[in-house]
């Protein structure tokens, strides 16, 4: 079939795992936009579902640290953190090795990238999956893009990686959604967490909405340093957003947009035409 | 190479149960379980006493020490609050790209 839905949303683990701390005012409307994405994604019948997130250390170390990896198994367990801290009891989650064979075989063609027949999901993906998939029943692809341990991928690269889904996608008869996880500004697991920059944020989802290639990849305002500085070690996650950009083609709208201190993150879910 | 060793043995920690249970057994236990690591002193301290500002000051990846919080027992506030205190008792973070930004007193997430 081809791509039938793309997306992005945010991943941070306090979502769930500290919702009670949240105003629930505030953490109500962002929970409801992120299960009403999850209602326009489950409307889209997806046969699978991949998930490009950044994971945080769960399976990939610098012993061996593959930029772009995906996962060839038939299930998944998740999460790798404590239920409790996480919000999330553990699942095995249902995955297709042959469909990922076959994505993987389609993506090589012009990436070279990592497939891995173990994968335990962190909240990079469990997160997500907890609005989209609740029943934790739909057949999941995990892809996860290196945002942690640098050297990282060149972001023309993680454009180019999201190019190589989409001829993958269009190239099996299933119907895939695609969702991009992680970010957008914020510095996590720091005593800065909880602290986001607002206009960086805006800025950069005007570019993703607009599906900016040039923008998006601007070097002066997206290279490693600047983004450091200016979104935190978090914000190298963009890499997944831009991924998803160059696979749908079209044009996104923002569901939601706001930091939620207690969640350590500018709350984002955004939904993309795929054009 | 030793905070490479810090992180590594963060990571299989944080991924392997029988790993958690020789940590939380201690003493012989655990003190079998990180020669096999090449830490110095101060960070076989740190990691032997679950010091999460110290480790944090050493340079430990944010990620990893966020998930070996909750596996002591440690709520998020505090894990907040630990990464402050050691930063007003060790000084600013060493290594890494997890450095703070804000100040001590600063409770930027309201805890």
């Amino acid at each position: 079939m081809s791509l039938v839905f793309a997306g992005v949303c945010s991943h941070a683990p306090g979502i769930t795992g500290r919702a009670h701390l949240a105003d629930p005012a505030v953490k109500d409307e962002f929970h409801a936009q992120f299960h009403r994405f999850g209602e326009a994604m489950r409307a889209t019948k997806p046969d699978a579902v991949i998930v490009v997130a950044a994971e945080h250390f769960a399976n990939f170390f610098m012993n061996n640290m593959p930029a772009y990896a995906i996962g060839m198994a038939d299930s998944y367990e998740g999460p790798i953190e404590d239920p409790k801290w996480l919000g999330i009891e553990k699942h095995t989650i249902p995955g297709d090795a042959a469909l990922s064979q076959r994505l993987i075989r389609e993506v090589m063609q012009t990436v070279d990238v990592a497939y891995a027949e173990e994968w335990k999901f962190d909240h990079g993906i469990m997160v997500p999956l907890h609005f989209l998939t609740p029943k934790f029943d739909t057949k999941i692809i995990p892809v996860n893009i290196n945002c942690q341990g640098p050297p990282l991928t060149p972001l023309h690269r993680a454009w180019a990686f999201g190019e190589a889904l989409r001829r993958a996608c269009d190239k099996v008869p299933e119907r895939i959604a695609l969702v991009g996880t992680g970010g957008i500004s914020h510095w996590p697991a720091t005593p800065d967490s909880g602290k986001v920059n607002a206009e960086w944020d805006a800025e950069f989802m005007r570019r993703w909405c607009a599906n900016d290639r040039e923008a998006l990849l601007s070097q002066p305002d997206y290279n490693d340093e600047a983004t450091y500085r200016e979104a935190g070690q978090g914000g190298f996650e963009i890499r997944t957003f831009l991924s998803v950009a160059a696979a749908a083609r079209g044009k996104g709208e923002i569901l939601h947009m706001k930091a939620i201190p207690i969640f350590a993150v500018t709350c984002t879910v955004a939904m993309m035409s795929v054009e | 190479m030793s905070l490479y060793a810090m992180q590594k043995f963060l990571f299989t920690l944080n991924r392997d149960t029988d790993v958690q249970r020789r940590y939380a057994e201690g003493s012989e236990a655990r003190a079998a379980l990180l020669a096999a690591y090449d830490f110095n002193d101060e960070e076989r301290e740190a990691i032997d006493k679950g010091d999460i500002g110290k480790l944090y000051v050493l340079g430990c990846n944010g990620q990893l020490l966020m998930h070996f919080a909750p596996l002591l027992g440690i709520v998020w506030a505090d894990y907040l609050e630990a990464m402050r205190e050691g930063v007003r008792k060790y000084g600013p973070v060493r290594a890494g790209i997890y450095a703070m930004t804000t100040g001590t007193d600063e409770k930027v997430a309201g805890v």
